[in-house]
């Protein structure tokens, strides 16, 4: 009997607390499931918003990163206080540069000029009108890592002798109705001869990048088509440097390379423009950010307006749970195991709605996952996120369900049995 | 000795006005014995201190003033959780609005100061149901207030009151909310446990409710007025000769 009075004693407090606030809840069960939906809504809702949101981010991000992050752009520029002083073709990059670059510039790895250009092509009878044909150095094969699937790569002779030979890709195969292996074939570009060397295997562009359907590329050694074209220009450069971290000195080398051969002033602005992926992943980041912030705000106020809602619900029965814990007092309830009866129905009733809250946010958030948008293929709510709005709701249910309690019990039981 | 009060006193303090402080003497200095096994009616108008008295006497309240000790120990001295247990283990207490659980059943209700008790919580719904079966609801177990007559609501706050076997039974205008017939079905279930030996305090309005208990206290302006027993008190016996005067009158009308 001695030994099992410690027992009794717990299980006599279990019964006076947990199991009445259990029956409580179940007796309750408007106030219950009312309360328990401010909760499921403002955390699923929560869970749903920042899952989407940092899924979304996570997708763009891994699509610079399948760009590739050593990725370095650079093209001629005209700032407003060069203009009158030079025209924008003057600006623009020359071979010249691009060769000095790549010579002087050690932290990068390769470097490619791009010259853009639209031509007639025709195989046969099939004529298909303005193919972008672009002109490229050799060193484009190993920044762009796309496959040959057939015959060669270009090579620094057919730029030396500006050949006339063409590397496309499968869907120009397609759309010119050429045969299968389409290597050694010749076709008719701005009505000159070319011929196929090599085919390119054709890579799914995202939206993002201006891809989304693919498109019938042809590709031709920049020497031939500054030839074809001796109006155009090197619309951009691109490299790709030997480290990542590197971004700053690329970008520094690369500037002081061309500021020198530009005789740009030191108190001149430059007339190009470097582009490190990782900037435009920084730049990215931060609007991500900022996003994130927005939406966080707009989640905090809606979780502010679903805890005053559970608030309101809480405090409508306070004159009767005042009422009630009056009566208990009046029965000879010690003040404290009332506090406990009450704190564990919050409790539960919060856990149970955040549980059920995190669940449904899941779901839907699967929902999210499941529907044909790319980017929001990796939704996922952070765990901050669930977290952050499982608390301040459980905070709030429990808190405005144990103010009254709290106030109740420290009442004279008649006074608590009076409240109006 | 089971009451014992000397020069009680219970001053509530309602703010100041014009630099003087405005307070309500409920209780100013009541001095009272209650025996075991006494039956004692609180009677006085309306704003008297009944209730205030009856509060402190069922350790609902405190005094402000003055001494008050139960079975000997002195409780104006005690702390709120030691007054949980006084009431829990010593006091019944039925109120005139009954103040029932509402959501739960006459059964639940009864049962629910045998949840705080550390002896009686084992067992406690077999205890309800001699408790409710005693007050003469044995088919009532499972109705729910809302699904009783007042009287019948009255007699399970009665049970519920009973179960922890108090040493006193206190009653504030237990009958006040009923008509003449349940309220004399109430008063015959006071004089019952009476008869078995229950101290029993009760606060009326009624003369004919006051006349069941063996002595009658009468209050005014906080103070104790009179203290007779019931067949000496003066208020009393003299509505008893009115009442027996009109039934005169009645009968020699109804035999005329
Ligand atoms: N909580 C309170 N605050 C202030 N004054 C109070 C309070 N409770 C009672 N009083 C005052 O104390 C006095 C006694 O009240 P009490 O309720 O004891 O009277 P009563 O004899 O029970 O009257 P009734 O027969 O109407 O029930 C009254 O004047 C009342 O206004
Ligand atoms: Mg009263």
């Amino acid at each position: 009997m001695i030994l099992l009075s410690p027992v009794m004693m717990i299980l006599r407090v279990l019964s006076q607390t947990v199991v009445l606030a259990l029956a409580q809840i179940y007796n309750n069960k408007i106030r219950t499931m009312l309360t328990t939906l401010g909760i499921v809504v403002a955390v699923g809702s929560i869970i749903l918003i920042m899952g989407s949101l940092s899924g979304m981010q996570r997708g763009v991000l891994s699509e610079f990163e399948q760009f590739g992050a050593k990725r370095v752009f650079m093209d001629g520029t005209l700032p407003p206080s060069w203009r009158g002083k030079l025209n924008w073709r003057e600006v623009q990059l020359q071979q010249e540069e691009v060769d000095a670059i790549r010579e002087h510039v050690t932290s990068l790895d390769k470097l490619c000029a791009m010259y853009f250009g639209a031509y007639d092509i025709q195989y046969e009878e099939i004529i298909l009108e303005s193919v972008r044909t672009t002109g490229i150095e050799p060193s484009w094969h190993d920044i762009e890592n796309r496959e040959i699937m057939e015959g060669r790569r270009f090579s620094s002779i057919d730029i030396e002798q500006a050949s006339n030979v063409c590397v496309i890709n499968e869907k120009a195969i397609e759309e010119l109705n050429l045969p299968k292996d389409a290597v050694g074939e010749f076709i008719l570009l701005s009505g000159r001869r070319f011929i196929i060397v090599g085919i390119v295997e054709t890579i799914e562009r995202s939206a993002m990048f201006g891809g989304g359907d693919t498109q019938t590329e042809m590709y031709i050694p920049i020497s031939t088509a500054m030839n074809l074209n001796p109006d155009g220009w090197i619309n951009y450069a691109q490299g790709e440097m030997k480290n990542p971290d590197d971004a700053d000195n690329v970008v520094a080398e690369i500037s002081f390379v061309l500021r020198k051969m530009r005789g740009i002033e030191p108190d001149q602005d430059d007339t190009f423009d470097v582009q490190v992926m990782q900037n435009i992943i920084d730049d990215f980041n931060k609007i991500a950010f900022v996003m994130t912030l927005i939406t966080g705000l707009v989640v905090l106020v809606s979780l502010i307006v679903g805890g005053i809602g559970i608030m309101n619900i809480m405090l409508v029965s306070v004159s009767e749970r005042t009422r009630e814990i009056g009566l208990r007092k009046a029965m000879g309830a010690h003040p404290i195991v009332i506090l406990m009866q009450f704190l564990v129905e919050a409790v539960v009733l919060c856990l149970a709605g955040a549980a059920v809250g995190i669940a449904v946010g899941q779901l839907c958030l699967m929902g999210v996952r499941n529907m044909p948008i790319e980017m929001l293929k990796d939704a996922a709510a952070p765990f901050w996120a669930i977290a952050l709005s499982a608390g301040l709701s459980a905070a709030a249910g429990i808190g405005f369900g144990m103010f009254p309690a709290i106030r109740a019990s420290l009442l004279n039981p008649i006074d608590a049995l009076r409240h109006e | 000795m089971t009451i014992s009060i000397r020069n009680l006193e219970k001053v509530y303090k309602l703010g100041t006005e014009k630099g003087k402080a405005l307070e309500v003497r409920a209780l100013d200095g009541v001095t009272l014995d209650i025996e075991q096994n006494e039956y004692v009616a609180i009677m006085g108008t309306s704003g008297s201190g009944k209730s205030t008295l009856m509060n402190i006497l069922g350790c609902l309240d405190k005094p402000t003033g003055g001494q008050y000790s139960l079975s000997g120990i002195p409780v104006h001295k005690m702390s709120s959780a030691a007054l949980a247990r006084v009431r829990n283990e010593q006091i019944g207490f039925v109120f005139q609005s009954f103040e029932l659980l509402a959501k739960q059943t006459a059964l639940k209700n009864v049962t629910l100061p045998m949840v705080y008790s550390r002896t009686n919580w084992i067992g406690a719904r077999k205890r309800a149901k001699v408790a409710l079966e005693r007050v003469g609801l044995g088919e009532r177990l499972t109705h729910r207030p809302n699904q009783l007559s007042g009287g019948q609501r009255q007699r399970v706050a009665v049970a519920r009151a009973l179960v922890n076997n108090p040493s006193i039974l206190l009653a504030d205008e237990p009958t006040g909310n009923l008509d003449s017939t349940t309220t004399e079905e109430i008063i015959a279930l006071f004089q019952e446990l009476h008869d078995a030996g229950q101290t029993i305090v009760i606060v009326t309005h009624e003369e004919e409710v006051a006349g069941q208990a063996k002595r009658i206290v009468r209050l005014r302006d906080g103070k104790v007025m009179s203290d007779f027993p019931t067949e000496e008190d003066p208020i009393h016996q003299e509505f008893l000769r009115a009442k027996a005067a009109t039934a005169m009158r009645l009968a020699e009308e109804v035999a005329t």
